[in-house]
């Protein structure tokens, strides 16, 4: 074994017991991508010198996190996707007098807005709670506070109408300066909040669920235990939607849903 | 003779075209796997994996995460994810930020598979117009696997294999070589010493 690999080990294990974030489990091959650019930002030398200042300075780990976790993400990513959601799981949510969604691993918060704005067009918004969750607290303020680069927006317009959107995005947030601010009504369905896949459990049960790619940054065990967590969350029948790279394939919870779209990879708990 | 566990090749402008000259010529008795990074429009669905298949008779696809590298078959990066390899010989897919403002990297695939494969690793950087690929080319060059760039001249665009060959140069004792795309198999073929040879990956 290289003195690195020794060296990252030995970092996750200090951050879980000081921290009590867990990445343990997490892909390797990203995970020392990641650790090697924190090292070129904290102009450390080895990850031994990290592992020593994240353990006396509590703020370097703060900081270290926004290496280790994904600090941006997209509107309306993947078409197919949200097609499917309005085309499939929409019309079944319809029959809910009231209802809970889940965005696991929110990031900076942008599918969850998404997720509003294709409930609100399907005149559900009013009667659904979007529960949005990450481990880190910095992205949660960003995905909160619901304020985007403004030079973003003409991409997120873009995929807004790819993804069958009814009227313009612009129409769901106001541009100050070089700010696109997030419209209230979007903000007041979404409660963001901190939750780990690897560490909690299941808090709601909720009719769809939406953790896209999120798994892509587990190993085998820890996605399973991942998805263990959000079928249970689901109620029967409810929804679950993945990134269109992963897939219930290899898991041993795929007997328990159905494909509801092929390449959408929208599943429905049995 | 050198065991050749994993090609990795990457490109932009002007790549695409390279690859399809390329990939018929490649010797069947070639079974390493091989994983390619192009440049392209974060779009779905990208069309360079039906392309390259109608090119060659191998099986190319976009992988899906966690997919273990199989023998003869050809995986393309899908559009707006990082393609990596882990060291049990699986790929890892990411949606970290762009590297040189690409997703997929280049950077991203080359750096991850010396590090998992060592010296079974050949990189290949083709056309393009920016630096993409250097820092890859040069970590599987350090970790002794064979380092190759499309000569210059032969570059519709040459940013790119000039960034890698001038990074990958500052390294002694190199396995290093510019090459036209026609004189790519047959080095492929030599390298391999023309044998069928045992992949230690599946």
């Amino acid at each position: 074994m290289q003195p690195a690999d020794v060296e990252l080990g030995l970092l996750l294990d200090a951050i879980y017991r000081a921290y009590h974030y867990d990445f343990r489990a997490y892909a390797e091959a990203s995970l020392r991508r990641r650790i090697q650019t924190a090292l070129g930002h904290f102009q450390c030398p080895t990850i031994s010198r990290l592992q020593e200042r994240i353990l006396r300075e509590p703020a370097v780990f703060g900081e270290l996190l926004r290496f280790l976790t994904v600090q941006v993400s997209d509107m309306f990513r993947d078409s197919i996707y949200f097609r499917a959601l309005r085309d499939i799981a929409v019309p079944y949510l319809t029959t809910y007098a009231s209802l809970k969604v889940w965005v696991a691993g929110c990031a900076t918060g942008e599918e969850a807005y998404s997720l509003a704005i294709l409930l609100h067009e399907a005149g559900l918004l009013e009667r659904t709670q979007i529960y949005a969750t990450d481990i880190n607290p910095e992205s949660l303020r960003t995905a909160r506070a619901g304020i985007y680069d403004a030079s973003r927006c003409a991409r997120f317009g873009e995929s807004y109408l790819a993804a069958g959107g009814r009227a313009s995005l612009a129409d769901y947030y106001t541009v100050a300066y070089d700010a696109a601010v997030m419209d209230r009504r979007l903000k007041q369905a979404i409660v963001f909040s901190d939750h780990s896949l690897a560490t909690d459990s299941v808090f709601s049960e909720v009719q769809l669920v939406s953790c896209r790619n999120v798994l892509i940054y587990f190993q085998k065990e820890l996605q399973d235990r991942a998805l263990g967590l959000l079928a249970d969350s689901l109620s029967r029948r409810g929804f679950l939607g993945l990134g269109t790279k992963e897939s219930l394939r290899f898991s041993p919870l795929a007997a328990t849903f159905t494909e509801c779209a092929p390449d959408a990879r929208l599943y429905r708990k049995l | 003779m050198h065991r050749i566990d994993l090609i990795v090749i990457g490109g932009s402008a002007g790549a695409l075209e390279v690859l399809l000259e390329l990939m018929p010529q490649l010797p069947a008795e070639l079974l390493a796997p091989i994983a390619i990074v192009l440049h392209q429009k974060p779009t779905q669905p990208s069309l360079v994996p039906q392309l390259l298949a109608r090119a060659c008779s191998r099986a190319v696809r976009e992988p899906e995460d966690k997919e273990p590298l199989a023998r003869g078959t050809v995986y393309v990066a899908p559009p707006n994810y990082h393609m990596l390899i882990e060291r049990g010989g699986t790929i890892a897919l990411s949606v970290d930020e762009p590297v040189h403002f690409s997703r997929p990297s280049i950077d991203v695939l080359f750096e991850s598979a010396a590090d998992a494969l060592g010296r079974g690793v050949v990189g290949l950087v083709l056309s393009g117009s920016n630096p993409d690929g250097a820092e890859g080319l040069h970590r599987i060059a350090a970790a002794g696997g064979v380092a190759l760039v499309q000569a210059p001249a032969t570059a519709a665009h040459a940013v790119m294999p000039e960034a890698a060959a001038r990074r990958v140069g500052a390294l002694a004792h190199a396995q290093a070589h510019a090459l036209a795309p026609r004189e790519v198999a047959p080095f492929l073929s030599r390298l391999a010493g023309q044998e069928p040879l045992p992949s230690p990956l599946t």
